[in-house]
């Protein structure tokens, strides 16, 4: 067991540009989820849009890279309206509901043949990221004491965590504005808000695409840092994870879903890290009848939904939450 | 595991039973096309795929399919470069070496099957397959009849309309189960596609790892599935219940229960698409217009039957009538000497069972997978939400919506690949217009 490389890689991933895409995408979450209790389930439709935004600008349309990212947020935007108009009179299982589904529309449409020459298929779109890293300034690997990020992963890591930080910055300051007040009397009690003669339904429009910005920009790094867009990285799964590392950080914090993603990286691969190693070699730790190599894999996944389970049953405002704040009531 | 380790033993076992019970044409084979036609793995290479074309008209079983020599299979793998091909040998058999395990598709070239045959089943001429291990991995592409002349819309618009109704009919199942769990309880339990690859899973492992007869496996598996389902509530539902947890809540809690029990799944059962040994691929009938395969016939009767009991049930037993009324009004139905408790149990065990059996029917119909469930949540939130959600006549007719507008939607020109895109944009403007369902009470849903 090399506990050196397990914690090294842990701690990479924990500060690398993995937790930097959940991190935006549960900031983004938690604008929906923690301050405004609305349950959207479709994060991943959010940064698809945009990752697709951006690829298909460059790759297909032959964009500017700046143009890219305009379309790209505009592309979220539209869907944040087209999602809010039908749903957002309605309760909140509606509101579920219908953003899991149009989320895997989007999935499902971005990897159809029919639009594979805007979209690619199933492989997806390359080569749009080049015009990110020629910014590039560091001109060789990035030595962070405990690990080193290669060239590229450095450049992701300084303009993310530089994203990660304008966004917190963002959320801070309108939370502590009257509007987000009006959001926060939202979650706690729409009636009260209504009878108080706010138009609620606007601002839960407006929370949406807020939220769902911060879900695009996740998309961007996301797409930037594989320099490329596959379908599958846009399942549910990413939706359902972001929440975990949300719930985990704290909902309806600033820093909660930062934190949040820090440690639910680091967990994630840790637990990837040593199971792998344990089931690894001539004589693995772990005989091989009880866990394979491959299975060694998924027990990270199943951990993670038992600690999702566990993490809402008996914290749910996560470390740094107030169990007051969690809008965990509807009906 | 052990389980899984048996089922693979089975399942490698059936086909090379199968290669031998092809003598005849063993013995007319002069030269061997390769030395792999013993259904063997190849000695150089320690991952390969071994692919069975077998024309099934005729047979009664795929044991006794003529092989089809002379047919060309092209493998690629996810990045979609070639990595290897091959032709089968008179025993009907391609053996391809794969560079590693991972994921590939192949590809049946189907200008090379013999005149006057065609790919039978409705899985097309590719198919994804995932190498987990070393030696060989088994495919079949059967063959058998040409397609019916695809001549008319209208006899394809008819047979699109059968195999929705079949669908409609496997989705209703467990919309049903859905249907009653949130009408009792208000869940929104996105745990649900996990009760149907429980059924489905637990019937192949009756099926193929004690080997049980399928009818056999899928009955055990049905009432396995109603345990499960009262396993959920007592274990985990009820509990919340009385620590007042809210319904947003229990609905992550929910996902949370997905996603472990998928990953459970998938860690027991594999990554594959596999296949119950029995009723898997079946010659189509033809009645008139309509083509249908025994064992599609048989899955309608089975749901259709279910569901009309199940509506009779809960219309005129006490039982029954003790649900509709805590779903009307759960406090009113406890002040009225029911117990509530014993209501919602009996209903999770219903709903558990019936859900189990729309997967133990899925898994007939196509084939069975770790996430064949989850892919069809989705279907079954659009059926119920479509019909009225906690509606029971709602859930049917929303089901069977559903599967008329996946399956007809290619018919009327929809890419086939985007056929369930239909069906949630339909959920999606029905939100828009209705957000009561077709049969739901106008009541405020904000």
């Amino acid at each position: 067991m090399d506990w050196g490389a397990i914690f090294e890689n842990s701690f990479q991933s924990a500060l690398g540009p993995d937790a930097i895409v959940y991190a935006l995408a549960a900031i983004g979450l938690n604008v929906h989820f923690g301050y405004t209790g609305l349950l959207n389930f479709g994060q991943a439709g959010f940064m698809a849009v945009a990752a697709y935004g951006l690829a298909a600008s460059i790759a297909t349309w032959g964009l500017p890279f700046w143009l890219g990212i305009v379309i790209g947020l505009a592309a979220a935007f539209v869907l944040a309206l087209l999602l809010g108009i039908p749903t957002l009179r309605l309760r909140a299982d509606y509101l579920a509901i219908a953003t899991i589904a149009t989320s895997e529309i989007l999935r499902l449409l971005f990897g159809s043949v029919t639009l594979k020459d805007q979209f690619g298929g199933s492989n997806g779109l390359q080569g749009f990221a080049s015009s990110f890293y020629d910014l590039n300034p560091y001109t060789g690997r990035l030595n962070l004491g405990l690990f080193s990020f290669s060239k590229n992963d450095a450049w992701v890591f300084t303009v993310g965590w530089i994203l990660v930080a304008l966004s917190c910055l963002v959320v801070w300051v309108l939370m502590r504005s009257p509007w987000g007040r009006v959001l926060k009397s939202i979650r706690e009690d729409e009636e009260a808000v209504r009878s108080l003669g706010k138009n609620v339904f606007a601002y839960k429009m407006q929370a949406l695409i807020l939220g769902g910005m911060f879900g695009a920009i996740a998309g961007f790094m996301l797409a930037l840092k594989q320099a490329s867009v596959i379908p599958s990285d846009y399942a549910t799964d990413i939706t359902f994870f972001a929440y975990t590392a949300l719930l985990l950080g704290g909902a309806a914090r600033v820093f909660g879903p930062v934190v949040g993603s820090i440690i639910f990286w680091f967990l994630l691969t840790f637990l990837g890290n040593f199971f792998g190693q344990a089931t690894s070699g001539a004589d693995p730790l772990i005989p091989d009848w009880i866990m394979t190599d491959i299975q060694s894999s998924l027990v990270r996944f199943i951990l993670v939904g038992l600690g999702l389970m566990l993490l809402m049953i008996y914290r749910p405002q996560g470390i740094f939450g107030d169990r007051r704040e969690i809008a965990i009531d509807a009906r | 595991m052990r389980l899984r380790l048996a089922a693979l033993f089975a399942l490698a076992m059936g086909i090379i039973l199968l290669a031998a019970g092809t003598p005849s044409f063993a013995a007319e084979t002069a030269t061997p096309a390769t030395p792999t036609a013993s259904a063997g793995a190849p000695a150089d290479s320690a991952y390969s795929l071994v692919a069975t074309l077998k024309d099934l008209r005729g047979a009664a079983t795929p044991a006794d399919g003529k092989p089809v020599p002379g047919v060309t299979i092209t493998v690629e793998d996810s990045k979609g470069a070639e990595v290897g091909s091959g032709v089968s040998d008179a025993a009907g058999k391609v053996s391809i070496p794969l560079p590693s395990a991972g994921k590939f598709t192949a590809t049946l070239d189907e200008k090379s099957l013999p005149e006057g045959t065609s790919l039978s089943g409705k899985t097309g001429n590719s198919r994804t397959f995932q190498v987990l291990q070393e030696g060989p991995t088994f495919l079949q592409f059967p063959i058998g009849n040409e397609p019916p002349k695809q001549t008319g819309k209208v006899e394809r618009l008819i047979d699109g309309s059968v195999s929705g109704i079949k669908f409609g009919l496997i989705i209703a199942l467990a919309a049903l189960g859905l249907s009653l769990i949130f009408g009792t309880t208000g869940l929104t339990n996105f745990a649900h596609g996990e009760l149907i690859t429980f059924g489905a899973l637990v019937a192949y492992g009756f099926n193929r790892g004690m080997g049980m007869t399928l009818i056999l496996a899928g009955v055990l598996a049905v009432i396995v599935s109603g345990f499960f389902g009262y396993a959920n509530e007592r274990l985990l539902w009820r509990p919340l219940r009385k620590r007042g947890t809210g319904l947003v809540a229990m609905m992550i809690v929910s996902i949370g229960l997905g996603l472990f029990l998928r990953n459970i799944y998938q860690y027991v059962f594999g990554g594959g698409t596999k296949s119950y040994d029995q009723y898997v691929d079946q010659i189509a009938h033809t009645f008139g217009p309509i083509h249908l395969a025994n064992k599609e016939i048989a899955i309608m009767l089975i749901s259709v039957v279910t569901i009309a009991i199940t509506c009779v049930a809960l219309v005129k037993t006490r039982i029954g009538k003790a649900t509709r009324a805590v779903a009307d009004n759960p406090a009113l139905a406890s002040s009225s000497g029911m117990r509530v408790d014993g209501v919602i149990a009996a209903v999770w065990i219903f709903g558990g069972a019936i859900t189990g059996l729309s997967g133990v029917l899925l898994g007939v119909d196509q084939q069975v997978d770790f996430q064949m469930g989850f892919k069809l949540l989705l279907l079954v939130f659009a059926a119920t939400t479509l019909g009225g959600l906690g509606t029971t006549w709602g859930a049917l007719i929303g089901s069977i919506v559903v599967g008329l507008m996946v399956e007809v939607s290619p018919v009327l020109g929809v890419p086939s690949e985007l056929k369930y895109v239909t069906a949630l944009v339909v959920l999606i403007l029905i939100l828009l217009v209705r957000p009561q369902g077709i049969l739901g009470r106008r009541e405020r849903v904000g």
